[in-house]
């Protein structure tokens, strides 16, 4: 009897954390002690991690993505630097460089969190933040102060104040609307995503259509001063970026257990306590925040995010956000600065860096579709 | 300049309001019977929607920056305006129908060639013949597009068929994501080979280019339609699901390739010529079955007549708002498309039809 107990346990156990007990380890670990005997307390893995090798595969990986990022870093800051090494020219052009690797870092940050957030709260998988329309709605605002005012518009959306009045914009649209269409009593979050997409895709076509509109001295400046890329990013939003990002990422860190709760679904989220659907509004509110901070350095990217939350999930094979956030900000970080690195040493196409993260993102995309079985 | 182009929002409106209250006194009586409903085809709510139409089709001849009254004005005439307004005509009507074999196929009212990335496959298409074929003529490029059209929308059902999704919803959104991936693609392909430009151009569908000698294409689209009207009662049995449809003697594998082969044949053509024509296919079959249930042979005249005249205003708007330049006509569509999607989604929420 003892021994088949023993064999049931890591099974039983493993399913428990499938199914649903997705509550923090310590809190999982008393309950479950509790129910079957104390000696078993030790030999359960109702963590994250469910065993020795799991955490050892985790930490690998993670030793492993962190070193290729090291190793990227410091190929950005120091390969072809025509200075010799150690001469006050070499550490100028170095501390040039850093900014396109503070860059790479703030875009990944907010793309990852986004993401994996997003697809918690939306408990699907295989979509991403950017078709939602956040981003759209950032060009749109752009647009629309160059549109409205001409190029005195442009100033207008430039520095410090506009820049946060621009977020705040930004947090009020989405609150108003998830709060509308999450309302109600048929609500669901089918409707809410189609709904922000087709919007995303009316922006889209608003910012387009304001854009022919525009004479074209208005629309070059508007291009020029307002979309960057990884090569030539807005790096002076930075400072503003930067505290903006990590505070949104710090509170979605802080809530992470209650993101594994939410990830179970509604119905099992409800069930154990937590308000679902106030949770996945700020989760929402949240994520629009990071997708700006993002959009407004480096311009639209709508795969990578989805890239790097699907191998993330592929390599920590966990529920536990604490642990997938990490990975997913390693990950994404490896793939954008060796992408940079690549593109710009060997091919000489540093431009073209957005275009082939979104290629390898689309080619992952159609994978992971043709393999799912039910979405 | 928003301002103006709300208010020139209004004929489709008001369009659809006249459509509406008298077809409603219609569809009453609808007998079983094949003679009842060859009857209900010709109603007078069919005419005055024919009326409007027409209407619209000589404001379309009639407006312009060049005076078509004056002594050489006819030859521009004949040269632009008829192939334009043509074109209309023919890309309209396709592109509605189009929308509604698609929702019929897939059993899912979000369908149409833009939300399943077919429009997206099509560009691809345009784009592989540009760079491999450089100097192809529209035929080549049209075989192009429609080539790809059709694997794109195979793959798409094929996906459908092999994937069991929690919601209808969760359709479209897949669609739409798959077309970001192919247009990736595709504007990698461009940008490798300096053809960018000219994809901004197709992306904003735009009825500017269409002159005599390059619309012509354009015909076979009436072919298209032709037969839709033929086959009509087919797909409407198709509509019931593959079980459904098999039971009462349908092919329905042949049907489907049918109905995918037309898609891509209108998608690719109007793809070449015109350039893409968002939620057009989506709104259409929508509103009118909104109205008038879902029998597709009494509807499809109704598709036909309200994508014409859709896109024909959405031109309209196109061509004045900033005369004498012009918008494409693919932004006007997006936008008011965007705008009645919502507004069906949350009708439909608000009955709560879209429960899952």
């Amino acid at each position: 009897m003892t021994a088949q107990l023993d064999r049931e346990h890591p099974r039983s156990s493993v399913r428990t954390t499938q199914d649903g007990e997705a509550q923090a380890g310590d809190e999982q670990r008393s309950w479950t002690g509790e129910t079957s005997g104390s000696r078993s307390s030790s030999t359960r893995h109702a963590g994250p991690i469910t065993s020795r090798k799991h955490a050892l595969r985790y930490w690998a990986v993670m030793g492993l993505l962190g070193g290729l990022s090291l190793f990227f870093t410091v190929g950005i800051l120091s390969f072809g630097n025509p200075m010799p090494f150690g001469s006050s020219g070499y550490w100028l052009i170095a501390q040039m460089r850093i900014e396109t690797v503070v860059v790479i870092g703030v875009v990944v940050f907010c793309q990852a969190m986004a993401t994996v957030a997003f697809q918690t709260a939306t408990n699907n998988r295989i979509i991403t933040p950017s078709i939602m329309g956040f981003e759209s709605l950032y060009v749109a605002i752009q647009t629309g102060a160059v549109f409205f005012f001409g190029i005195a518009g442009v100033t207008m959306v430039t520095g410090l104040p506009q820049f946060l009045m621009q977020a705040a914009a930004m947090v009020l649209f989405a609150t108003i609307l998830y709060s509308w269409l999450l309302s109600g009593k048929f609500s669901n979050i089918h409707i809410m995503l189609l709904v922000g997409v087709v919007i995303g895709g009316g922006l889209g076509s608003l910012s387009t259509f304001m854009q022919r509109v525009l004479t074209p001295s208005e629309f070059d400046v508007l291009t020029a001063r307002l979309f960057g890329n990884i090569g030539n990013a807005r790096a002076e939003y930075l400072p503003y970026a930067i505290p903006i990002a990590l505070v949104a990422g710090a509170v979605l860190w802080w809530r992470a257990r209650r993101l594994n709760v939410v990830a179970l679904g509604r119905n099992t989220a409800e069930n154990l306590g937590v308000n679902h659907k106030r949770e996945v509004m700020l989760i929402l509110l949240l994520v629009s925040v990071l997708m700006a901070m993002s959009t407004s350095l480096v311009g639209p990217m709508t795969f990578l995010g989805f890239l790097v939350a699907t191998l993330a999930y592929q390599f920590a094979d966990t529920y536990s956000h604490r642990m997938l956030f990490p990975m997913s900000m390693l990950i994404g970080y490896t793939v954008l600065a060796g992408a940079y690195f690549i593109m710009r040493n060997i091919f000489y196409a540093e431009g073209a860096v957005t275009l082939i993260i979104e290629l390898i993102g689309g080619i992952v995309f159609l994978i992971v579709l043709m393999r799912k079985g039910r979405l | 300049m928003s301002d103006t182009s709300s208010t020139d929002l209004g004929p489709p409106a008001t369009v659809t309001g006249q459509h509406v209250d008298p077809g409603q006194e219609e569809s009453a009586p609808a007998d079983t019977a094949r003679e009842a409903r060859r009857q209900i085809l010709f109603t007078p709510a069919l005419t005055i929607g024919l009326l409007i139409t027409i209407g619209l089709l000589l404001l379309s001849l009639a407006i312009g920056q060049y005076d078509v009254f004056s002594a050489e004005g006819f030859w521009m005439f004949g040269i632009t305006r008829i192939p334009r307004t043509i074109a209309l005509v023919l890309a309209g009507a396709a592109m509605a129908m189009c929308g509604l074999i698609m929702q019929l196929l897939t059993q899912n009212r979000f369908v149409e060639p833009t939300t399943t990335g077919t429009t997206e496959w099509a560009g691809l298409g345009l784009i592989l013949v540009l760079w491999l074929f450089p100097g192809a003529s529209m035929l080549a490029r049209m075989s192009g597009a429609v080539t790809m059209a059709f694997i794109g929308t195979v793959i798409f059902f094929l996906f459908l068929q092999r994937v069991t999704l929690k919601s209808s919803l969760i359709v479209p959104i897949i669609g739409i994501m798959l077309g970001a991936v192919v247009s990736s693609f595709t504007t990698y392909i461009a940008l490798m080979t300096d053809h960018l430009q000219s994809l901004g151009i197709w992306f904003a569908g735009s009825f500017t280019r269409v002159v005599e000698g390059r619309y012509e294409l354009m015909w076979l689209v009436l072919v298209v339609t032709v037969l839709v009207f033929v086959t009509a009662d087919q797909f409407t049995v198709a509509g019931l699901g593959r079980d459904m449809a098999t039971n009462v003697g349908l092919n329905y594998t042949a049907v489907l390739f049918m109905g995918t082969a037309m898609v891509a044949v209108a998608t690719g053509v109007t793809a070449t010529v015109v350039g893409t024509l968002p939620f057009l296919g989506l709104i259409v079959p929508n509103i009118v079955s909104l109205f008038r249930g879902d029998d597709l042979r009494s509807n499809l005249p109704w598709v036909c007549l309200l994508g014409i005249a859709t896109v024909t205003v959405c031109d309209l708007i196109g061509r004045t708002i900033r005369a004498p330049f012009e918008v494409p006509v693919g932004l006007v569509l997006g936008l008011v498309g965007a705008v009645v999607f919502v507004g069906l989604l949350l009708r439909l929420r608000k009955k709560g039809g879209l429960i899952t």
